[in-house]
């Protein structure tokens, strides 16, 4: 059994499972949305006192926050019980377009489970403006942007178009012109 | 305890994320570039699934674990933002290669690095909150 699910999950199983944790938490009376939770933890830390958005009940939220730190465990659970047998094998393609970008996708588990680019995101690249882009500034636009579309891939992309819901449909086609630009655009300018 | 049950489901979605290879900042270059279908069908089936999902529990009025008919609230239509808000968010996916969910499940592995991008993902959200009421929406 746990070898069985030690394998690489087919994009359909993972699909299905993705969509039974939306009805496991509609079931619960909540709805899926992971990023609420950035608004969450700012109200908790007093930013109701900065600005009306933080302003709130974040009670409300509370099993959201719990929803999260279930999300970190399972991470845990899932790599030092239920790893892989080899690294995430990505397509050729996209193995020698990063490899032009003078990123290395690792091939054996020794050099990764492929999850993020050790060589990119790593305290010592703090220091140098590629790894405060990357991870800094990347984080920034993540938190900003879920908070200003007032949603993520699963309030939006998943949640807000299963629901049919247009708003959702045009957040999510932002987040292609985004990631098409970051993509084409400022990873080859910020990895040259 | 009433929020116990939210911790294993966020468990169960944790494993999702890590299996489903949707965590990886590889699987989302891949995507970016329309080089596989991997992401592609994890999302497409989430969808097609979750629209079915949604279809019979409004036609079948179906009650939810306390007993109230589920009910779906519209998104507001705030399209302005949608398209701003979401594209800020591509530009920031595509450079850290995760989205919320993931991030906390990468952390959850033990890649403490991702603390520093998810204190910048608060960041961003605080510096939000504070120009909602300058922004378009």
């Amino acid at each position: 059994m746990i070898e069985f699910i030690s394998q690489p999950w087919h994009w359909s199983i993972s699909g299905l499972m993705i969509a039974f944790v939306m009805f496991l938490l509609i079931y619960l009376g909540q709805r899926f949305g992971v990023s609420s939770s950035f608004q969450a933890m700012c109200s908790i830390g007093g930013a109701g006192k900065i600005a009306d958005y933080f302003n709130y009940d974040w009670k409300k939220h509370d099993w959201l926050l719990v929803f999260v730190a279930g999300a970190i465990i399972g991470g845990g659970i899932a790599v030092n019980f239920l790893g892989s047998p080899e690294p995430v094998q990505i397509s050729s393609a996209t193995i020698a377009d990063l490899s032009e970008l003078g990123i290395q996708t690792p091939r054996t588990l020794d050099e990764g489970l492929g999850f993020i680019p050790h060589d990119l995101f790593n305290f010592e690249m703090l220091t140098s403006l590629k790894g405060i882009l990357l991870m800094v500034v990347g984080g920034f636009l993540v938190g900003f942007g879920t908070r200003y579309a007032g949603g993520c891939t699963s309030g939006h992309a998943i949640s807000g178009l299963s629901n049919l819901q247009l708003p959702s449909l045009v957040a999510v086609i932002g987040f292609f012109i985004g990631g098409l630009l970051t993509t084409f655009v400022l990873l080859p300018l910020i990895l040259s | 305890m009433k929020l116990l049950k939210f911790l294993f489901v966020g468990i169960l979605f944790g494993i999702v994320m890590t299996k489903s290879e949707a965590v990886s900042w590889f699987r989302i270059q891949e995507m970016f570039r329309f080089q596989s279908f991997h992401m592609y069908g994890i999302i497409g089936v989430a969808v097609v699934a979750g629209a079915i999902m949604h279809f019979l529990i409004k036609s079948g009025k179906m009650k939810n674990h306390f007993g109230e008919t589920i009910t779906f609230g519209d998104k507001p239509k705030t399209y302005v933002a949608s398209i701003l808000g979401g594209t800020i968010f591509g530009l920031g996916w595509a450079l850290t290669g995760a989205c919320p969910g993931p991030l906390y499940t990468l952390l959850g592995q033990g890649h403490w690095i991702i603390l520093v991008v998810i204190g910048s993902a608060l960041l961003g959200a605080l510096v939000y909150g504070m120009l909602k009421p300058r922004l378009p929406h």
